[in-house]
């Protein structure tokens, strides 16, 4: 599977946001701190904000803040404003003698996106925070122990 | 009467309500089906085999239902959890989660070190409830066939 560098950093965003949604970040702070691009950062934002999934804050300092329910969002809410989860043939036409290939090969990626899109669809951006602060605490752990 | 969460063991005086929580969600009507697991599960019972139910101000309010098998599909012994309900009135409480907590230590406590179970992908809800307990896709895939 293959995120788009905008379902990647719409992901980071929101996940940087949505760990504490008190907190208000500007573009430039969650670019530093994952060192992406602020201009590629600031397009995938406006559609955050567009969408409703973040607030765009007004006055001194500004910034954005999560706006949704983290129990309630899953990934693949997030990915799906940048990119469909559909598997692609990439064979723009294709000759009558390649019908049985191609209706075979497109029910094996139905399945695969049925199984991708039933997984990301599942993982809500609480449930992924907390695997990630456990998967911290664990890297820490061992760093610790050596 | 406590308001306080109770995870205990299943009796046979509980028969009725898991038939009726078992309703709540969209599978049919199972009484015998359920008869048939508590001979098993509750009125035999057996350390491996575990039949939990949250009880709150007298009221049960949820199930789950689980029990060791071994080489299955050339599986080394691990624990199953096959049958899992909240009352939809009761959910988002952390019911689930204490049931499934008390459930994994029981079965911990039997020698596995590995819990399993399938859902249906549509049920959106209990694979979001599985992986906020820490479950991911297995090593296993499901796989079938219609008879013609």
């Amino acid at each position: 599977m293959k995120l788009n560098k905008a379902s990647l950093l719409g992901l980071i965003a929101v996940l940087e946001l949505a760990d504490d949604p008190e907190q208000q970040l500007s573009t430039t702070d969650i670019a530093e701190k994952y060192d992406i691009s602020t201009h590629h950062l600031a397009k995938v934002m406006r559609n955050l904000v567009h969408k409703g999934v973040v607030q765009a804050m007004r006055g001194v300092g500004g910034g954005y803040r999560f706006a949704g329910n983290p129990n309630r969002t899953t990934l693949l809410d997030i990915i799906q404003l940048f990119e469909t989860m559909e598997s692609e043939l990439d064979l723009p036409h294709w000759s009558k003698a390649a019908d049985p290939i191609i209706s075979e090969l497109q029910s094996i990626t139905n399945e695969i996106d049925d199984v991708t899109k039933a997984i990301l669809e599942t993982i809500t951006l609480s449930a992924a925070l907390k695997n990630m602060h456990l998967r911290s605490e664990a890297a820490q752990k061992a760093g610790n122990g050596k | 009467m406590s308001n306080k969460l109770l995870i205990r063991n299943a009796l046979p005086t509980d028969l009725e309500a898991i038939i009726s929580l078992d309703r709540t969600t969209p599978d049919k009507d199972k009484a015998d089906y359920w008869q048939g697991i508590f001979e098993h599960y509750v009125v035999k019972g057996r350390a491996d085999r575990i039949f939990l139910v949250a009880e709150k101000a007298g009221t049960v309010i949820g199930f789950i239902v689980g029990e060791v098998r071994a080489w299955e599909f050339g599986s080394p012994p691990c624990g199953w959890v096959f049958a899992l309900a909240v009352s939809p009135d009761a959910r988002e409480q952390g019911t689930g989660k204490q049931m499934f907590d008390e459930i994994c230590s029981r079965l911990k406590k039997t020698g596995v070190s590995t819990v399993r179970t399938m859902a249906n992908l549509d049920q959106k809800l209990t694979l979001s409830f599985l992986r906020s307990m820490g479950l991911r896709t297995g090593r296993y895939i499901e796989l079938e066939k219609q008879l013609d």
